[in-house]
């Protein structure tokens, strides 16, 4: 699970921070923290549906279900994404 | 008691006076937004009242008397001056809504600057239409969107100025680029009050059409004078009031009602610097005591999906007056906040280009869920004829919403374009682009744009912007963009695409166009869903339909086909 972390971290350090300095870990707030907002959230859940292979219903689409990487680690279990 | 009173009296008798008086202001004085939403407040003996209660999404909150105000906009006034920049200069504000935005912006005004906020999400080629259109010298921005800035400002050469808010010397900053703090700064409590008058420009405010790059809309001081009567009269702000506007002075309603409403009226109002969470908004209308409310439909929708059971474990008694703006509020989002709220979110009807709301649902009128309203005392509305844009006299027939211009906070030019703000009139009357009809009651009822503009979550997105940025992809060969249904945003984005020979379509490449549009232009901007196709239907000239490619996102009618290109 640590890969499957590491791999979406990188992937929002990648796609969505423009402060290169700004310090991102496994429990930064995504979406209240302005990283991800409500739009781009929708390219973030495509890239897990592209990448794992899942179809994530919108209702579990949640902004709570995306604000950190652990939150989306959890979303992604039920998924049986390890 | 509200403070319009009956629509219909003060319908009757409202002039503009009214709010020129109320504002001690007339014809040929000084008229400065800036002064007018900090000193005179201020003079009026509320120097020590909350103008400003921010609050970060980490919960820090930061408070700021209307005095704090007057002493900060004349510091970032007087800063502005000394760094080079003169009246007329456009001032862009590229910041999230962190109090530096608000102050910044009547800084700006303060020293006769005309002030351009654009929205933070913005990607480097939208940033650049902008700056260039607008020839900005100077643009204030922080850290975190500093390196956006970076990327651009090679090819603006007229920028001459950056300047960064929290700048922390770990790195240091690059040519033309400037650190102020308003915290640390020296400040000044004596400042010099640029004497603009009622048509000095003021603000500067992009927006979306369904040709050309987007266009910058022009207002003017004296545009405070609907501002400040509609805040009063629409939104009902009274002296004890705690306010919350929820939009982003990126767009019109953050700056016409986030900052210039509510201020030159000397209200106390919040912000809330976080991304959209439910419970973090009920949390935060119940620790700030919020009492009136104006939010978006998107964001109303939202809430109603998160169901009830969520606002029942708040207080939120304090709400007493709630209003939403942005796109058309669905009857069921009114009955659901009449239900849930015990109150009903009251629809406002304006846009960038009149700067102030223009019909719109009052306190104390019958609303008819689903319904835009009625008129603005002092505004002359009505629809006219899809063909001879004459007024439509039968009630129920669905025309163009037109205004018969003369209000106070109508803009006054495209910057650079005076074609196309030209074109904005037809037989005497400014045309909004937005189709409805009057019932027999003269309330208006909203039927759809009467373009191509897409509206998603209450922002304009130009299909023409989104279609020329993704011919710069490498793979797209021609491409058709339009609104497709949502059940939060009303529209979002979705883009038709033929791909140049040789490339395979895929998921990958699907989320790759959508990245390549929310970093060039914006989220917004960002197409939901991508159609990859062997061709798009064309007339016979070679012109995309877009027409018809929206009627079947929409389920309607495709319409006359006849100018169709033969396969």
């Amino acid at each position: 699970m640590s890969d499957t972390k590491d791999v979406i971290l990188d992937y929002i350090k990648e796609e969505y921070l423009d402060d290169e300095d700004m310090e991102l870990d496994f429990s930064s707030p995504l979406i209240t923290g302005g990283i991800v907002d409500s739009f781009s959230m929708v390219s973030l859940k495509r890239f897990l549906e592209t990448k794992y292979k899942i179809q994530i219903p919108d209702a579990k689409a949640t902004p709570e279900a995306f604000d950190s990487v652990d939150n989306i680690i959890v979303l992604l279990k039920e998924f049986n994404v390890e | 008691m509200n403070n319009m009173g009956p629509y219909d009296e003060i319908r009757k008798k409202f002039n503009w006076k009214i709010s020129e008086d109320e504002l001690d202001y007339k014809e040929g004085d000084d008229i400065n937004i800036g002064w007018y939403c900090s000193d005179r407040i201020c003079n009026q003996g509320k120097a020590d009242k909350d103008a400003l209660i921010w609050q970060g999404f980490s919960g820090e909150v930061k408070k700021y008397t209307f005095n704090d105000s007057r002493i900060i906009t004349n510091t970032i006034a007087s800063f502005l001056q000394k760094t080079g920049v003169e009246s007329g200069d456009r001032v862009c504000l590229f910041m999230d809504k962190i109090p530096e935005l608000y102050f910044g912006f009547l800084g700006i005004l303060k020293m006769g600057g005309i002030a351009q906020p654009l929205f933070s999400a913005f990607g480097g080629e939208s940033l650049i239409t902008r700056l260039e259109d607008a020839e900005t010298k100077a643009i204030i921005t922080q850290k975190k969107h500093l390196g956006k800035v970076r990327k651009i400002r090679d090819e603006l050469p007229g920028l001459e100025y950056i300047i960064v808010v929290d700048h922390d010397g770990n790195k240091p900053l690059k040519e033309r680029e400037i650190a102020f703090s308003m915290e640390n700064s020296e400040k000044v409590e004596e400042y010099r009050v640029f004497r603009s008058k009622a048509e000095t420009p003021s603000v500067l405010h992009y927006t979306s059409g369904t040709t050309g790059q987007p266009k910058g809309a022009q207002h003017v001081h004296y545009s405070l004078i609907s501002q400040y009567i509609s805040s009063k009269y629409v939104l009902d702000l009274k002296e004890d009031d705690i306010y919350w506007c929820t939009a982003d002075p990126g767009w019109v309603t953050g700056t016409s009602y986030g900052i210039i409403g509510p201020w030159s009226n000397g209200i106390t109002q919040c912000v809330l610097d976080s991304g959209f969470k439910a419970e973090n908004w009920y949390r935060f209308i119940e620790k700030q005591k919020i009492t009136v409310w104006y939010s978006a439909p998107t964001a109303i929708r939202a809430l109603m999906k998160e169901g009830k059971s969520e606002v029942e474990k708040f207080d939120l008694s304090s709400l007493r007056h709630l209003c939403s703006v942005g796109e058309p509020l669905n009857a069921e989002a009114v009955l659901w906040s009449t239900e849930t709220y015990g109150l009903t979110f009251h629809d406002t009807f304006w846009q960038t280009e009149t700067g102030s709301m223009v019909i719109t649902n009052y306190p104390g009128m019958e609303i008819k869920p689903g319904s835009m309203g009625k008129p603005f005392p002092g505004i002359e509305a009505t629809v006219l004829d899809l063909k001879n844009h004459e007024p439509i006299e039968k009630r129920g027939v669905v025309g163009l919403i037109a205004l018969k211009p003369g209000w106070p906070s109508m803009f006054r030019a495209y910057w650079n374009n005076e074609k196309t703000y030209n074109s904005k009139f037809i037989n005497g009357w400014y045309v909004c682009g937005d189709r409805a009809s009057i019932d027999e009651d003269g309330y208006y009822w909203f039927v759809g744009r009467d373009d191509d503009v897409i509206n998603t979550g209450g922002h304009l997105v130009g299909p023409f912007e989104i279609e020329s940025a993704l011919l710069e992809h490498e793979s797209v060969a021609e491409s058709a963009v339009v609104g497709k249904p949502d059940p939060v945003n009303m529209e979002v984005v979705k883009a038709f695409i033929s791909l140049k020979p040789g490339v395979e379509a895929s998921d990958m490449l699907e989320l790759e166009i959508m990245n390549f549009i929310r970093k060039k232009l914006s989220p917004l901007a960002m197409p939901q869903d991508v159609e990859f196709v062997d061709s798009l239907p064309k007339t016979r000239s070679g012109k995309i339909m877009r027409r018809m490619l929206r009627a079947k996102e929409w389920g309607e009618d495709i319409g006359d086909t006849s100018t169709l290109e033969d396969d």
